[in-house]
């Protein structure tokens, strides 16, 4: 298909990246391009310039901080996630969840960068910034700030991340001792876009629950972790989920009381 | 590179070939591979990023040439299913187990299967029959040929051993 005319630049590093976004008010970045370049085809989006990521390198690094805490590029792919032993022992559920985003040539190309800022309700990296107190740190030409997924999560394809700013990275905290991820979802087809989908993080018999595909941002909920209060606390949310051909929001709703709990116990069973 | 360009020389090396063009920042890398360096084999199915059909390999992992703007190859080292045989025409043992096991009905989706499926026994060269639906996850065969395909990647990892 024949895109828009668009104009390309390739910085190679941030602070040329940042530069770049502030120069022209529709200059858009571009990461693994595997939601971008698609919209564009569309022309749901048409920005007048692309900044390619792909070469600044200290967008691709994956490391861990003082407090064993995961720093992650924003350029790093699903597929670098997954190979990770970084990632692996600080929050093993993570390669988990990417291993189930759509397929390999996507995980080979997407990034956690595009996951986050495209924010698509189905998306299956919101929810688990939400529930493993996940950070991300976007940096504009003049500073950079570090926001949580309250903060940075607002709407169907919206973020914290102005025009003119980027993010940089993510830092995620290992999980500590006692403390369990889980994640349930049930898709269109085995790996596809979720219908719902739910995270979980457990410490001390609490449940801190994240619910995505039922509204823009992901729905966090907090509940003692048994099988009592887990659906009872999604209940008491009044989740306004989408009714669509795929599933009525009734059963949406229905869902994300089921995967709630499975989440947990998979976060129960599975503590550090 | 400097400010943002509309159109750039790029250099990519397909199938051992160095090519060196200018290409329109909005070409996509399908269209690149097809129609300015000629190498029909790699198709254009959905165009919308779930068939697969346009599958290469981009330094050596699989992508979809219908998800990647031509420009941001540049550098790059790509395999088409042109690539796959040797210099004397040789089809490796995964082609020729397609060919064997029947694997292909109208034939659209076998450039990518292909391309897929040698990535996947590069990765693992003795995948379960699920290793192998899961590898090739992201093409579609819309003769739901699925079966013999699936045999097909299982015979010629067996064939490897």
């Amino acid at each position: 298909m024949l895109l828009r005319e668009v104009e390309y630049a390739r910085p190679e590093s941030v602070d040329e990246a940042v530069r770049l976004l502030s120069s022209r008010e529709d200059a858009r970045p571009l990461a693994g391009g595997q939601s971008l370049v698609n919209v564009m085809k569309t022309r749901v989006a048409a920005p007048e310039v692309v900044v390619d990521l792909s070469r600044i390198d200290e967008l691709r690094r994956i490391a861990t901080g003082p407090n064993g805490e995961l720093v992650i590029g924003a350029m790093v792919t699903y597929d670098e996630l997954i190979r990770s032993d970084l990632v692996r022992a600080a929050r093993p559920i993570v390669p988990e969840v990417a291993l189930t985003i759509a397929d390999v040539q996507v995980r080979n190309r997407g990034t956690v960068g595009g996951n986050l800022c495209s924010n698509d309700p189905t998306n299956h990296l919101p929810p688990l910034m939400a529930t493993t107190g996940g950070t991300m740190t976007i940096r504009s030409l003049e500073a950079e700030r570090t926001v949580g997924a309250g903060d940075f999560f607002q709407g169907v394809y919206l973020t914290a991340v102005t025009p003119g700013e980027m993010l940089t990275h993510v830092t995620m905290p290992a999980r500590q001792p006692g403390e369990g991820d889980g994640w349930a979802s049930v898709a269109l087809g085995k790996d596809g876009t979720g219908i719902v989908n739910v995270a979980a993080t457990v410490r001390d018999g609490r449940a801190r629950i994240a619910i995505g595909c039922v509204s823009a941002v992901p729905v966090v909920i907090e509940a003692d972790a048994d099988e009592v209060a887990v659906p009872k606390a999604v209940a008491d949310a009044q989740l306004d989920p989408p009714d669509d051909v795929h599933a009525s929001a009734d059963y949406r709703r229905h869902l994300a009381k089921v995967l709630a709990w499975r989440a947990v116990q998979q976060a129960l069973e599975g503590t550090a | 590179m400097p400010g943002p360009v509309r159109e750039q020389t790029i250099s990519v090396t397909i199938n051992g070939e160095v090519y060196e063009q200018e290409v329109e920042a909005r070409k996509l890398l399908v269209h690149f591979i097809r129609d300015v360096v000629d190498l029909t084999g790699t198709h254009v199915g959905c165009d919308t990023g779930n068939c697969g059909a346009c599958t290469v390999l981009l330094d050596d992992k699989t992508v979809k040439s219908c998800m990647l703007l031509a420009i941001q190859a540049d550098g790059s080292t790509i395999t088409t299913v042109e690539g796959l045989a040797g210099d004397d025409g040789e089809l490796t043992p995964l082609q020729q187990a397609f060919s064997k096991s029947h694997a292909l009905q109208c034939g659209y989706c076998t450039p990518g299967m292909l391309l897929s499926a040698t990535y996947l026994l590069e990765q693992n060269p003795h995948p379960t029959e699920e290793e192998i639906r899961r590898g090739i996850q992201g093409n579609i065969c819309r003769c739901t040929g699925y079966v013999n395909i699936v045999e097909a990647i299982k015979s010629a990892s067996e064939g490897a051993a």
